[in-house]
């Protein structure tokens, strides 16, 4: 016992173990039961028989399970991109030396502070098809004549919830940056203005590339947080109209409890896993180009 | 369920309200109904039921616990979850064998799994007995196989039309249409005057379902036979559908995002005057404490919902259940439980107390004064007379839940009501969505 405690590889796998413990029971095996339920027939309130493949077959030919498989690439993409280009540009006027700075970089987190359920509720009467405040006062304006159908109709729909995504997202994006930001040496800005760089090329070949690896990071957490979204839409439209914002977190849901069919539940969700990989793994190989951050050209 | 013609249904309706008529005499001689039960000592009972919709109904619920708790010294432990998240929790209590020992759930749930449930066959026919006897709803979902019961039912939440009667005057309707084609002209004559209706068509597991279920049926279409057959590609539902899209332009804009609340919200607005629902929109109203809200009350009134091509009541309403599970160490502390609360003493008071928003599953309630208390409330009274069973026409379970979780009838009335897709398509697409469900 004594040579064990005294040995370095020894002590390092105990104090280890409880970590790997955790990852085992909250991590491994619910992630395998998942895998494993997707092969299956299993219903809430009844154990399952092996059924292979048959739950991915029936999804490839469902066309609810394709519309949200669209939808929810869709919201991702579209959030996503509109997140990381509003959360650097607020993150670089940040950034800067602005009146009440703090009180502007403490305000701008709000959004992400509050519960998401809350924000959902905000936005569900935001969006309303006959309270909505933004189509009220539209129409005091006199630049409308009817109220707007933001969650009646499906494409208004599916930009309705993007919009409350981004209004969500945006924060955590930008103060992230703004930390990214504010690890860049201000000499190198110094070096670039004396070497007659203009801002948009101080920008493109100081700040940008120094920033990647932050921006990998946050874009990989905000790709991930997008695309298993499931709040927003449930409160706001449940899915609705039409299964227009039916995102595959939801459909799982919807499926695998309301409807009880846990195997297929548990497939949709599994079916969200090679998408969520692909994410990850662009943001790591195509956005940490060492060479380019450090002025060269990656090959 | 068998298929009840219009004329069947009037010797059924006359016969249930003779029966109910000549109700004190039933009730004399019924009361000799035999119950003999003797909780196991030292029992102790946990109930998991779904959370109120009025006050008074959880108010008076704890009061007969209690009164059940102090007549029979068993402690009562009752949870409170909302409807819709009772049944994912009683399927697990049913699969792992442990949990509430009486579970208060909703439509099809005890089909799921009725080898799990203790058999009450003994205090239904008790309680039937003495009461004037179950709705046939009641039998359709916990008697599935026409001998044993599996659950008590407690009863539904009803819902009917509610309406503005200004509204429906000023729209040249003396009284509110009773089928499906005076209904169309009223809610056309609604729109032209400039005071809509509105159904919910988005993803409303209440409303939505409720409504266009009602639709299909009134005009003779199903998604199942009663050999479980998805039949719903049928020339009768493509007769719905045609309807929805003509009762759809009547609508107020935005019904296709409809949840739950909107209704409600938009009628107590004043921005909607015919809407299905619960009670709930006329108390809201009684009880405000807005006055412009308050003096809406006067106006509004309740109809059932019209009979269509059918030719009988066609509605869909909330169902209620009460089982025991097998695994509950008090089974018959349980059953004494249910009986306790089901007697007159206990279940009238409650039914005041829930002002209306559960309809009792026995005949002999219909007495109950709340329903004549207010005329307004009446049209409640019959929701359990003449609902069908969410499943109908086919057995309840797994598939019949999952069809309707995952909003199959009501994307089918939305996509044909909104012109998405023609009738035939979203009829074509609903049959092979239910396939899924009911397997072929």
């Amino acid at each position: 016992m004594h040579r064990l405690l005294n040995n370095r590889n020894a002590l390092g796998m105990l104090f280890m173990l409880p970590a790997a413990a955790l990852l085992v029971v909250f991590l491994t095996y619910p992630l395998g039961l998942g895998v494993w339920l997707g092969f299956t027939d299993a219903k809430i309130g009844r154990t399952g028989e092996w059924v292979g493949l048959e739950n991915y077959e029936f999804l490839w030919g469902d066309s609810v399970t394709r519309l949200a498989l669209f939808n929810t690439l869709l919201y991702t993409v579209a959030a996503s991109v509109l997140k990381f280009f509003l959360g650097l540009w607020l993150a670089i006027i940040l950034n800067q030396n602005l009146p009440f700075k703090s009180f502007f970089r403490a305000a701008i987190l709000l959004p992400y502070i509050v519960p998401t359920a809350l924000s959902a509720i905000a936005f569900w009467w935001i969006f309303d098809a006959q309270f909505s405040i933004i189509s009220w006062v539209l129409t005091r304006l006199g630049l409308i004549d009817r109220y707007i159908d933001f969650l009646g109709d499906p494409w208004n729909a599916r930009w309705s919830v993007i919009a409350a995504n981004v209004w969500r997202g945006v924060p955590f994006v930008a103060i992230t940056l703004l930390a990214g930001l504010q690890t860049i040496s201000p000499t190198l800005y110094e070096a670039a203005a004396i070497d007659g760089a203009s801002p948009w090329q101080r920008f493109w070949h100081v700040t940008l590339p120094l920033l990647t690896p932050i921006i990998a990071v946050v874009m990989t957490f905000s790709v991930l947080f997008t695309f298993t979204d499931f709040q927003l839409i449930y409160v706001i439209t449940r899915g609705g109209p039409l299964n227009a914002t039916h995102l595959m977190a939801t459909l799982s849901f919807q499926r695998a409890i309301p409807g009880g069919a846990l195997g297929e539940g548990a497939a949709i969700a599994i079916a969200m896993v090679p998408f969520l990989l692909a994410a990850i793994l662009f943001s790591y190989f195509g956005l940490q180009r060492r060479a380019w951050q450090q002025g060269g050209t990656d090959r | 369920m068998g298929k009840m013609k219009r004329r069947d249904f009037l010797k059924v309706s006359a016969g249930i309200t003779a029966g109910a008529a000549a109700g004190p005499m039933i009730w004399v001689k019924d009361a000799h109904a035999q119950w003999s039960n003797a909780p196991e000592k030292g029992a102790k009972l946990r109930v998991l039921r779904w959370s109120r919709f009025v006050q008074g109904d959880i108010d008076q619920y704890m009061k007969n616990v209690q009164a059940f708790s102090a007549k029979y010294g068993i402690e009562v432990r009752v949870d409170n979850e909302g409807w819709e998240d009772v049944r994912p929790k009683a399927a697990v209590a049913a699969n792992t064998g442990a949990g509430p020992d009486i579970i208060l759930s909703t439509h099809d749930d005890a089909n799921m799994y009725p080898e799990k449930l203790v058999d009450v066959t003994d205090l239904a026919n008790y309680l039937g007995k003495k009461y004037g006897g179950w709705y046939p709803v009641c039998e359709a979902y916990l008697r599935p196989n026409g001998k044993n019961w599996i659950g008590i039912p407690l009863g539904c939440a009803g819902n009917c039309l509610v309406y503005r009667e200004s509204h429906v005057k000023a729209a040249g309707f003396s009284s509110f249409p009773r089928d499906t084609d005076g209904f169309l002209k009223l809610m056309k004559a609604l729109k032209e005057k400039g005071t809509p209706g509105g159904f919910a068509l988005g993803n409303a597991t209440g409303d939505g379902n409720v409504w266009t279920h009602w639709l299909l049926w009134a005009f003779g279409g199903k998604l199942v036979d009663a050999s479980n057959k998805v039949v719903i590609n049928s020339p009768e539902t493509i007769k719905a559908l045609e309807y929805a899209k003509e009762l759809y332009a009547t609508f107020v804009p935005g019904t296709l995002s409809w949840l739950d609340p909107n209704n409600n919200k938009a009628f107590l607005d004043g921005q909607v005057s015919v809407t299905p629902n619960g009670i709930s929109i006329y108390y809201a109203a009684k009880t405000s404490q807005d006055a412009k809200v308050k003096e809406m009350a006067a106006d509004i009134n309740h109809a059932n919902m019209p009979i269509g091509p059918a030719g009988v009541p066609t509605e869909l309403n909330l169902f209620f259940n009460q089982m025991i599970f097998k695994y509950s160490k008090y089974p018959k502390a349980a059953k004494e439980f249910i009986r306790f609360m089901m007697e007159q003493e206990q279940y009238g008071p409650w039914m005041q107390a829930a002002i209306g928003y559960v309809t009792h599953p026995l005949v002999a309630y219909e007495k109950n004064p709340i329903w004549t208390v207010d005329p307004k409330h009446t049209p409640y009274r019959d929701s359990m007379k003449i609902m069908r069973p969410i499943g109908y026409a086919g057995r309840m379970g797994y598939a019949s839940a999952g069809a309707a979780a995952d909003f199959i009838v009501v994307n089918m009335v939305a996509e044909a009501a909104s012109g998405q897709r023609t009738p035939k398509e979203a009829a074509e697409r609903a049959q092979k969505r239910a396939e899924r469900y009911y397997k072929v």
